[in-house]
């Protein structure tokens, strides 16, 4: 409930004669507008000219599109465990996952589809991924045809990480310890609920 | 060819001239209202500070192009509910009415073909400004039938504002272009410029723009109110009417609305140049007087004509991207109780100037421009109300403890 005395009633303050023909403030307006014009003339409008320049992004946090980080022996990452699609609020990622064929890991996704189109790029995934396993890269212009097009396997999203590993090497993962799955793994003993195979 | 014309079908000297003129100038108009577009973007952009088109050719120069291009191979939608024949017919007709305002205005004086002197426009009547009026308050005409006919909302709202705007700002306006009128004697629109060939003292040229500065400004804005140019664009208004009267139209025919409007804003400029600035005059230039009649002068008396009117289309740009749009009681209150009282009395300033014989006299017009505008300064002092958008008959907004307790601060 509002209280009467916290209302304030502002009023519009009182005008000259010359004021309320609102010729001057007419003036003053157009006075504004000529400065910018002449502005843009002389020196160059801030407009990116986007396809031949580009904003300069930071890379630590801008997010763009996703991608699949690959370990120190290029296999894929993720240990597929539904954290990233369970923290998303869009619902973009599919998941399947499969017994993993080596041995420092239980699964591993043989399916990893990301819908960019449902994506809001919040980085919720990101923030969920136990192994730091995907990651949002500063890439922003995403294209595509279709719908089917614009949403990304894993192969895909693979790619985008040897395309951006130069631009933003992928951090030092996990801290849950999984061995093998970052490039710098840390001690497993300091953990005790690392699955003992 | 001229002399072959004339000897061998009997048609005069003048005839070929304003054919030729007629095709020339409406050639001329629909380049001209495409890079009128072209130039509302770019200079909206950089009163924006953007850049505006600059992809279509060097510096976007072929956007009217793509545009026109665009507007032709768009799906002309009719949508089902309409009165197809009006619908059909709207924009023909503001495009037409917008095209033919121009056949009375003085292009480039005279022009000395062999012995005789044919005039540089398409017909010189005798009533050439009241036609010139007529014809472009017959430019509501398309957008009254276009919202009619659109059988929609929005569209129809549109059209009764331009309506009501339109009856509004009539009438400052004939009582502006009266003072003219009544100053020079006169109605065609030649005379009007040779008349404001001379100067006073000298080196003053004698445009009425000089003689009767309060009736110039409040003719431009009245043309701003006519032409449905912001701040005035109440008929339209993107954010309350979805485009107004033209919201049911697309491709070409919404096109044509949106070139009519440019083609009533250079018509209207065009008259204010005539009928404030002395038209193709430009003192001190032996070619721009109307003693020249070489081909030559021609030319360049069409060029000062066009330079002012290029002139008047920025102010007007300038102004649409510098002001915000009136509220429509704003705008009646602008009209009704500022603009006519205004005129009326310069009206009745200029019939007394008149039987006093003083009506050419800069002092006397000036000084009782002056009168006017001090007795403008000192009502808007003392009589005028305070302006809100409250309605009146509500009772006022009660004085709240809150702005008791910040008066004591």
């Amino acid at each position: 409930m509002m209280r009467d005395e916290d209302i304030l009633e502002l009023k519009a303050p009182q005008l000259n004669p010359a004021e309320r023909l609102f010729i001057p403030q007419i003036l003053d307006g157009m006075k504004t507008t000529l400065v910018h014009l002449g502005k843009s003339l002389l020196t160059k409008p801030m407009t990116v000219q986007y396809p031949e320049e580009r904003r300069t992004v930071r890379v630590d946090n801008y997010r763009g599109v996703h991608r699949l980080n690959r370990d120190a022996d290029g296999r894929v990452a993720c240990v597929a465990c539904h954290m990233c699609s369970t923290a998303c609020p869009a619902h973009c990622i599919h998941i399947e996952a499969a017994e993993s064929p080596w041995d420092d890991r239980e699964k591993y996704p043989v399916k990893f589809d990301i819908d960019e189109l449902r994506c809001i790029y919040c980085g919720m995934c990101s923030e969920a991924c136990p192994v730091d396993a995907i990651e949002l890269t500063p890439d922003y212009d995403l294209v595509g045809r279709s719908r089917q097009e614009m949403i990304l396997g894993k192969e895909e999203l693979l790619s985008i990480f040897d395309k951006t590993k130069d631009v933003k090497p992928r951090k030092n993962p996990g801290i849950t310890g999984y061995p093998g799955t970052g490039d710098k793994p840390k001690a497993i003993e300091s953990s005790s609920e690392v699955p003992k195979q | 060819m001229i002399e072959f014309l004339t000897s061998q079908f009997g048609v005069s000297a003048q005839f070929v001239v304003s054919v030729v003129l007629a095709l020339v100038v409406i050639g001329a108009m629909q380049g001209g209202v495409a890079y009128c577009i072209y130039f509302e973007r770019k200079i909206s952009a950089w009163i924006q500070d953007r850049y505006g088109p600059n992809r279509v050719g060097p510096l976007g120069l072929l956007q009217p192009v793509a545009d026109g291009v665009k507007f032709f191979f768009k799906e002309d939608v009719v949508p089902r509910h309409v009165d197809k024949v009006l619908f059909i017919l709207a924009p023909g007709m503001i495009m037409f009415v917008s095209l033919i305002g121009f056949a009375a205005i003085p292009w480039g004086g005279q022009l000395q073909l062999g012995e005789k002197l044919v005039n540089i426009q398409v017909a010189n009547p005798d009533i050439g400004l009241l036609y010139i009026l007529g014809v472009a308050s017959m430019g509501v005409y398309g957008v009254v039938i276009g919202g009619w006919a659109s059988n929609s909302k929005y569209p129809f709202f549109g059209a009764i504002r331009a309506t009501a705007q339109m009856i509004s700002y009539e009438i400052p306006m004939g009582l502006c272009i009266l003072v003219v009128v009544l100053t020079m004697g006169t109605l065609r629109l030649e005379d009007i410029t040779q008349l404001q060939t001379g100067y006073w003292l000298g080196f003053i040229p004698q445009w009425n723009m000089f003689l009767h500065p309060l009736a110039f400004l409040i003719l431009f804005i009245c043309v701003l109110a006519e032409a449905n140019r912001a701040p005035f664009d109440l008929s339209e208004a993107e954010q309350e009417l979805v485009g107004g009267f033209h919201t049911e139209y697309s491709a070409l025919k919404f096109g044509m609305f949106f070139l009519a409007e440019y083609g009533h804003m250079i018509t209207s400029s065009a008259l204010i140049t005539v009928l404030f600035l002395g038209g193709w005059h430009l003192p001190w230039f032996s070619w721009t007087q109307p003693e020249a009649t070489q081909w030559y002068a021609v030319v360049a008396k069409m060029g000062v004509i066009s330079a002012k009117i290029v002139v008047f289309l920025f102010l007007m740009m300038w102004i649409r991207w510098t002001l915000p749009r009136f509220r429509f009681d704003q705008l009646m209150r602008l009209a009704w109780q500022r603009l006519i009282p205004v005129t009326l009395a310069l009206f009745v300033l200029t019939v007394g100037l008149l039987y006093f014989g003083l009506h050419r006299s800069p002092v006397w017009a000036l000084s009782g421009n002056a009168v006017i505008v001090v007795v403008m300064l000192v009502s808007a002092g003392t009589v005028g109300k305070e302006v809100t958008g409250r309605q009146p008959n509500l009772p006022r907004i009660q004085e709240s403890p809150g702005a008791a307790a910040l008066a004591g601060v």
